[in-house]
């Protein structure tokens, strides 16, 4: 099930409306890796990622999967590769936690194909993967912000792809929590070989976190590579307009940027 | 995603300034505009009439019958211009109470509520003249005005658009199905009732003007006073504290005057939508945002365009009439449409 | 990757082999009822016939008496009451969950106010009789349909932007029915309510007919959407990384969906409430489980079926039934509509 499935972006534009917010990028994603995207508000990181799981079509340009057009694949046949977790997903009322994650099985169910055996075993195991299974039976509405999250992240689990979307799958999380959900996003990686593509707001958790961190700017790819080559006082300083000084995170040895404002700062600015 | 609207919508709570001179103008202007429509009220209707005729029906003789039609267009003219004018009125101080663009007395429900109350009233009480329900009407368009604000205003973010819209929408239809089910056994009142469900002023006599324009003057003087204190809560309630309003106490006061108004033209003119959500929104694209100008100039404009709803409605399906309610639902609805349109995804 | 004895496994099969059962048995009992409903309605009224005579009807023997009561009056018009019950519960539970809002069903976003107006117009100004006003109100319905869709269209639809355009639709359309039927010669106010709030006089075979055709045409359509529709309560973004394809999904069940609703609208008016009501009942029964759409069927024909037989029965006077289920609907409307406000989410 660990299939590695290459995913590249060349020359794609993307758009809303009259608004132009992604202009000619080209990107590789590298294959059973972790990667985080960050950028400045409103610089296109969300729909990039919309536009690499197919919900938006571009402008020019293509996504291709394994070489194929994302745009051009039957709907279930790439939902069974690629799986995609929006920003803030919505659970209809009064429903089940194992009810939304059995949800995720769509893409394998045909018109009048019967729930099956490997569907409950889907189930299962994603709600083990994601410390949930005592959840199982309570109605989403109840749960905690954490708890919540990682039954979204179960849910696209049981859809079991080779390939993970996530738009910003910490945001509205306490710092706990979001330490939880991205340990846990990296036991996937680590256990079976998931491909994890996430949107992060958060620059020094993306520089901890993802094994290939790509910054965006403007819609324009400014830098991407290893964390410790992309997390620059200048990359900064271009993507979000800030003064900052990068230091080496003395518990994982990844870069950690501190922002430098205009006051409370002891050094001398550069 | 939601997109980014760079157009300020008409409900934005920056005063765009106008010089006193242009308000001013606009107002003149709206004043000649009315006064024409009113002589066009009286002028023109579904029967065809001379010059001379309406001349000698001004001055007062009905010796044909020509005469005697404009004789009965003169009541009915004033009757339009103060039902007008209190609805234009009542939903600029409604939008400005609720601090929501889709304030109306007919989307809110206030005048189903009004209808259910003279229906009570007229089948279990035997009211029967509208100096009777004048009462019962006011009482009626209050409660559902209370009632449809508490049931939207629930939950997070308090009363949006869509809420207060759908809460009206929905109360409104429960509020018709009680209706019908105390009109239905009542086949001696149910002709008259349903005319009078639609909406018009077909029916005005200097009576009945006379009945209602006590009320539409306290409601009026009650509206206009307000003025100052709705721009304070335009602000939003806590700065509107701040700068020293009793909020609860102005809104109360101010949401009086408009159910005043609503209630009173219901009882004589029959429930008419949409007149009370365009005129404010028009009228805020002409002189701006503060209530001193907007109140006054919403009361004008809408006794305008009531007035000029119902002369359309008399002379294009000649020589049949249509009410004036049909009329102002079919103009105001698209512009309803409009302006949601318009909005952001996020304010509703 | 699982273990096959894992106690989570086990935990899930049980849970879901339990509410299947559940749903099972709830959607019998739905069935049931209707049917008892159904039967009732043959039997009781100025006459008494046992189920016996009613059989013996059925079965095409002539009976004196029952055969024209039960034969002509009330086995059409029963039939009518289930059958465009179910097609306004189904209908109202598509939108419901299409649009992700209880409050988004088709009385209040205009598509029944645009059936009915136009079957009234149909009727009063052109004169026409069942199957154009028929053909006339599923023109209008789709019509109404379409453009409120297109009109909410910016970047995608948004929900809200799409409910409040069809309350305004709504209204205009309701004040043209109005003016309509004022413009009608013999103004009779039972016949008007027909297309005010829906009525049951008067049902004939040809209308059922065309309503069982309706049914068994579209019905399945939609249900083959099922899965699809379901799988749009999770929103547009995360039914479409599904793989469930938003606009030829939207297309498909919006004109099944619509067809249903003015099928039954030109057959009986907009009914009150029903298309409302059936879809947050039938929720409430059964829970998140699996589609709505045949228990919300379920509860439509249920309501329409008690509601005429208590506006039929109950009092001096006959009230239609759409006066019954408006007055009954509307409590439990306000009380939806405040719970839905308190818990935020949907709106």
């Amino acid at each position: 099930m660990t299939a590695t499935h290459s995913l590249l972006v060349s020359s794609l534009r993307l758009g809303y409306g009259d608004r132009t917010v992604i202009e000619s990028l080209d990107l590789t994603l590298p294959p059973g890796k972790i990667t985080a995207i960050v950028g400045a508000n409103a610089c296109g990181k969300s729909t990039l990622l919309r536009s690499m799981s197919r919900l938006l079509a571009p402008r020019a340009g293509h996504v291709l999967l394994d070489g194929r057009e994302v745009h051009k694949m039957p709907a279930k046949e790439l939902a069974r590769t690629l799986g995609l977790l929006p920003q803030s997903p919505v659970a209809p009322e009064g429903i089940t936690v194992s009810d939304l994650v059995g949800r995720g099985r769509n893409p394998h169910q045909r018109l009048l194909s019967r729930w099956s055996r490997e569907d409950d075993a889907a189930v299962a195991a994603a709600l083990d993967a994601t410390h949930t299974a005592d959840l199982a039976d309570r109605s989403v509405d109840e749960l905690s912000g954490g708890q919540r999250q990682r039954v979204w992240i179960a849910m696209a689990l049981a859809q079991q792809t080779d390939l993970l979307l996530l738009d910003e799958p910490t945001t509205f999380l306490d710092v706990s929590h979001q330490v939880e959900v991205l340990d846990l996003l990296t036991d996937l990686n680590r256990n079976r070989g998931t491909t994890i593509v996430m949107v992060l707001h958060d620059l020094n958790m993306a520089a901890r976190y993802a094994d290939h961190l790509i910054a965006l700017a403007d819609g324009k790819l400014h830098a991407a590579g290893e964390p410790s080559a992309v997390l620059t006082e200048d990359c900064v300083r271009a993507v979000f307009g800030l003064d900052s000084q990068v230091i080496t995170d003395p518990t994982s040895g990844k870069p950690l940027m501190l922002p430098l404002g205009r006051h409370h700062v002891a050094i001398t600015r550069p | 995603m939601t997109q980014l609207d760079s157009r300020p919508g008409p409900g934005a709570a920056v005063d765009r300034r106008r010089p006193a001179r242009v308000r001013t103008l606009w107002i003149l202007a709206a004043l000649a505009a009315l006064v024409l429509i009113m002589i066009a009220s009286v002028a023109f209707g579904s029967r065809i009439v001379g010059w001379a005729d309406i001349v000698a029906g001004v001055r007062g003789q009905t010796d044909t019958l020509a005469q005697a039609a404009v004789v009965k267009r003169i009541p009915r003219t004033f009757l339009a211009v103060a039902v007008g004018a209190a609805l234009g009125l009542a939903g600029a101080v409604m939008q400005g109470v609720t601090r929501n663009p889709l304030a109306d007395p007919g989307i809110l429900g206030v005048n189903m509520g009004a209808s259910l109350a003279v229906v009570t009233g007229i089948v279990s009480f035997g009211l029967a003249s509208a100096a009777g329900y004048i009462w019962v009407a006011i009482l009626g368009a209050a409660v559902a005005a209370v009632f449809v604000y508490a049931v939207g205003s629930l939950g997070r973010g308090g009363a949006t658009p869509l809420k207060l819209a759908l809460a009206g929408a929905a109360i409104s239809a429960a509020l018709a199905s009680l209706i019908s089910a105390f009109v239905l056994p009542r086949s001696d009142i149910a002709t008259g009732f349903q005319s009078w469900m639609i909406g018009g002023v077909g029916g005005a006599s200097y009576d009945s003007l006379r009945l209602v324009l006590p009320f539409l003057a306290v409601g009026f003087a009650v509206s206009l006073l307000s003025a100052k204190a709705l721009n304070s809560l335009a602000l939003g309630d806590d700065l509107a504290a701040g700068l020293g309003e009793r909020v609860a106490v102005t809104r109360g006061v101010a949401a009086l005057g408009a159910v005043l108004l609503c209630g009173a033209s219901t009882a004589v003119a029959g429930p008419i939508a949409f007149v009370g959500l365009v005129v404010p929104h028009f009228c805020r694209l002409l002189v701006g945002l503060d209530h001193r100008w907007l109140l006054p100039f919403s009361a004008l404009i809408g006794a305008a365009l009531l007035t000029a709803a119902d002369v359309v409605g008399r002379v294009v399906a000649r020589p049949q009439e249509i009410d004036v309610g049909i009329i102002t639902a079919l103009i105001g609805a698209p512009f309803f449409i409009y302006f949601v349109r318009r909005q952001k995804v996020r304010e509703l | 990757m699982s273990t096959s004895l894992s106690p989570t496994l086990a935990a899930v099969t049980g849970s879901r082999v339990r509410r299947s059962r559940r749903r099972a048995l709830v959607i019998g009992l739905l069935a049931t009822l209707v049917v008892a409903a159904y039967g009732v309605n043959l039997m009781v009224g100025e006459t008494f016939y046992p189920p016996s005579e009613i059989w013996r009807v059925i079965l095409g023997e002539t009976v004196p008496g029952a055969s024209f009561t039960v034969g002509e009056l009330r086995l059409p018009r029963a039939t009518l009451a289930a059958l465009a019950g179910f097609c306004f519960g189904m209908g109202g539970v598509t939108f419901q969950t299409m649009l992700r809002n209880p409050l988004a069903s088709p009385d209040v976003i205009g598509i029944t106010s645009g059936a009915s107006a136009a079957a009234a117009f149909a009727i009063v100004v052109l004169g026409l009789t069942e199957t154009g006003v028929s053909a006339f109100a599923i023109g209008a319905g789709l019509a109404v349909a379409i453009i409120v869709y297109t009109l909410s269209f910016r970047d995608g639809v948004a929900g809200t932007r799409l409910i409040l355009i069809g309350i305004g639709i709504a209204a205009m359309l309701d004040s043209a029915t109005a003016y309509v039927l004022s413009q009608a010669a013999q103004w009779d106010l039972q016949q008007a309510q027909r297309w005010l709030t829906g009525s049951l006089n008067g049902a004939t075979w040809d209308e059922t007919a065309q309503v069982a055709l309706a049914l068994l045409v579209l019905g399945p359509l939609l249900l083959g959407q099922a899965r699809n529709l379901f799988m749009l309560q999770l929103g547009d973004d995360t039914a479409a990384a599904l793989g469930v394809r938003l606009e030829r999904t939207r297309i498909v069940v919006i004109v099944a969906a619509v067809g249903l609703l003015a099928f039954a609208t030109a057959a009986t008016g907009p009914i009150a409430f029903v298309a409302f009501l059936s879809g947050p009942i039938a929720a409430r029964i059964i829970g998140s489980a699996g589609s709505l759409l045949v228990p919300a069927g379920l509860v439509g024909a249920l309501l329409v079926l008690v509601a005429d037989l208590i506006g039929q029965y109950a009092f001096d006077i006959r009230y239609p039934v759409g006066v019954v289920t408006g007055v009954l609907g509307a409590p439990y409307l306000v009380y939806l509509l405040i719970r839905t406000n308190r818990a935020g989410g949907s709106l």
